[in-house]
């Protein structure tokens, strides 16, 4: 309410030196930041250019350029949903935890954990991903799965003995997006209003019912943004993927076995240490797929974000 | 917004032009000065060479695989050649022959040899018009290791066409009968075979497949190829780089791999058909691989590009291995750089050398006769004249 008056008083304020210094500073900042990103974009254009319409004589492989991206924009989409579908319900759900079942000391302590698993380095993850995570499950599960369940064309396939597939690419990665998707939720439900949830609950509803009458619908865009977010990150994960994942050429529905198309991020760390010639200007055109794609996500996100019913966001 | 980015990208262009620019002139820079130290005779210790006059930096670039080689090489020379000093920068084979071909490094190391329009591009970067040569220097045994627990501690053989079998995803079961002839009486489990490649380009894969191509061909039908996943049959498990593939072979059972020998680890590793009997993988038994192998020359008479004759005659060859060689300049502009390249290559070839790159990368040592002959090509390294 009282903001006119304040941007008035803003505007009005008296200007000097370390004022002028300090605006110019930070509008250089902003440019800097729309420099630097277009830069990239021209960059990997430029670049990649000749990767995209050049000569596949010099390129390993027969394949075109739509021929060789097409598998691994598949496998990166791919393996960024498996995380979502993962790490929302998941996520959803110890942020609720948090925000309204746990006893304050306990969520201070879980949300700090939760926070915690977003300052784990990537690497780290693929390290816990291929010595525990992918034996356990190769071992325990995967057969499991793979004997029961193969009528579903998921499960299908020879599963893994090794357990380096798209699955436990998808758990590992629905670890990393875990935290930032669980820290956004939680915002959001805490700041349901405190009249809605006492509303709901004069009305005679139970816990669970005033949490789907008021704390969900209020965040329900904070959780999708969150997800997207979460989603951004999947998509461009590197190392991790690029150590647990058995990459293959071509379109791999099944999660269970040692073909998996690979993702775009990991397949550049894979062959850019060896890669020369053309092949560097292809591996830098699958980073501009990358890029626009990770832009086509944040754009999606932000759109859902400022559409629906929700004071949180925006 | 159009225009500051054009602006960028000019900036961006002009700067890589500078980079250029200072990348080309630093071989030839001091070269004139050099000059009238030309003809000194050098009669000394070893192959002509008098390690301790030697001094300056040698620059070299290339094949990752002799990256644990070179460290040895590096360690052994210095001790001999106290003034000079071998940097090699592990940046991939092609990358290094490009390198090389800029003028960019004194030598390249390389999984394969230079191709003919390389070599012809040599003669413009090395002095003189005799281009550059090749030298076997590095001979990396490749081993097949498998996850058999259930036959641990007997031998398992297979011959070339099962292994292209396997690789070509035709031999799907160990209780394959095409196996169980190469083992009769071993007790093979009824279990699905999983073949391990590497994710990434390889000289390994190379080396690996044109064994495959050439002792087989009849299943192996996709060639010597670098890229596996892009060019090959598909199918079983990529892992990255050589420790990816070890670890992946020793995470599932029933898995088998092709991987640099020395890093296979506790791993069991197959005995390979050759002519009628069976090889099990030891350096010597891989060194003797160039002996029977062709040079394929044509150039000159010191280069040593070799085809390698992946199935020998004799039964006491080893023929997976990877050969890596050094590319030098046959006539260097100023006798620094010769006197640097003599002397690294002389070490590198000698018996110590050999047994440098053996301890630090369990390398098989190249047979006296092949040093012999690559001692001569060293020997005619000289200053444009």
């Amino acid at each position: 309410m009282s903001q006119p008056v304040a941007q008035e008083k803003i505007n009005k304020a008296p200007t000097s030196v370390p004022d002028r210094l300090f605006s110019s500073l930070s509008r250089a900042s902003a440019v800097t930041i729309l420099l630097v990103l277009s830069g990239v974009a021209f960059f990997l254009t430029i670049v990649g250019w000749s990767g995209m319409f050049g000569d596949i004589e010099g390129m390993s492989g027969s394949d075109n350029f739509l021929e060789y991206v097409g598998p691994l924009v598949f496998g990166t989409v791919y393996s960024a949903t498996l995380a979502l579908l993962i790490a929302t319900p998941l996520a959803f759900a110890v942020a609720l935890f948090i925000s309204h079942y746990a006893p304050r000391r306990l969520a201070q302590t879980l949300g700090y954990v939760v926070d915690l698993l977003a300052a784990i380095p990537s690497v780290v993850f693929g390290i816990w991903g291929i010595t525990v995570v992918a034996p356990l499950m190769s071992k325990n599960v995967y057969p499991w799965a793979n004997d029961n369940l193969s009528f579903i064309p998921f499960f299908s396939g020879t599963a893994s003995t090794s357990g380096r597939t798209m699955l436990t690419a998808g758990m590992v990665l629905a670890m990393m997006i875990l935290p930032i998707i669980t820290a956004i939720s939680r915002e959001v439900f805490l700041q349901t209003p405190r009249l809605h949830e006492e509303a709901s609950l004069a009305l005679g509803a139970t816990k669970w019912e005033m949490i789907r009458q008021a704390v969900v619908p209020y965040g329900r865009s904070g959780v999708i943004s969150g997800a997207m977010l979460g989603l951004g990150r999947a998509l461009g994960e590197t190392m991790a993927v690029a150590i647990i994942l058995s990459p293959s050429d071509g379109y791999f529905w099944s999660i269970l076995t040692n073909q998996n198309s690979n993702t775009i991020a990991s397949n550049i760390a894979l062959k850019f240490p060896e890669a020369y010639g053309l092949d560097v200007n292809r591996l830098i055109a699958t980073g501009l797929v990358l890029f626009l794609l990770s832009f086509g996500v944040n754009m999606l996100a932000r759109r859902v974000a400022n559409s629906g019913f929700s004071g949180a966001a925006g | 917004m159009k225009r500051s980015s054009q602006r960028v990208v000019a900036l961006l262009a002009a700067a890589s032009f500078a980079l250029a620019a200072c990348g080309s002139d630093t071989d030839t820079a001091d070269a004139p000065a050099e000059e009238p130290a030309a003809e000194e005779p050098a009669a000394e210790d070893d192959g002509g060479v008098d390690y301790a006059s030697v001094s300056g930096t040698l620059i070299g670039a290339g094949a990752s695989s002799q990256k644990a080689g070179m460290l040895g090489w590096q360690v052994g020379f210095q001790s001999v050649a106290p003034n000079a000093t071998v940097e090699y920068d592990p940046i991939g084979s092609g990358g290094g022959r490009k390198q090389f071909l800029g003028g960019g490094s004194d030598f390249a190391g390389s999984d394969a040899a230079l191709k003919d329009e390389e070599w012809e591009a040599s003669k413009e970067v090395c002095a003189g018009d005799l281009g550059a040569i090749n030298l076997p220097h590095y001979i990396s045994p490749i081993a097949i290791p498998y996850n058999l627990p259930s036959i641990a501690g007997e031998t398992l053989n297979l011959s070339a066409e099962v292994i292209a079998g396997i690789f070509a995803n035709t031999i799907t079961n160990w209780t394959d009968p095409a196996i169980a002839a190469d083992n009769p009486g071993l007790d093979l489990p009824d279990l699905a075979i999983n073949p391990v490649h590497r994710a990434d380009e390889s000289g390994t894969t190379e080396n690996f497949t044109d064994y495959m191509g050439q002792a087989a061909p009849d299943v192996w039908t996709y060639g010597a190829i670098e890229a596996w996943d892009a060019d090959g049959p598909g199918g079983g498990e990529g892992g990255p780089q050589t420790a990816g593939v070890v670890a992946a072979v020793a995470a599932g059972e029933g898995s088998i791999g092709y991987a640099d020998a020395s890093q296979i680890g506790d791993l069991p590793a197959a005995a390979v058909g050759v002519a009628g009997s069976f090889v099990e993988f030891s350096p010597e038994a891989a060194g003797r691989i160039v002996d029977s192998s062709e040079r394929t020359g044509g150039r000159n008479e010191y280069d040593f590009k070799i085809e390698v004759n992946r199935t020998p005659d004799s039964a006491d060859t080893y023929p997976i291995a990877l050969v890596s060689y050094h590319i030098v300049c046959l006539e260097y502009e100023d006798q620094d750089t010769v006197d640097l390249v003599k002397a690294f290559m002389t070490f590198v070839g000698s018996d110590v050398g050999q047994a440098a790159s053996a301890a630090s990368a369990g390398s098989a040592p190249i047979s006296p006769e092949v040093q012999a002959e690559i001692a001569k090509s060293i020997a005619a390294i000289s200053v444009a004249s």
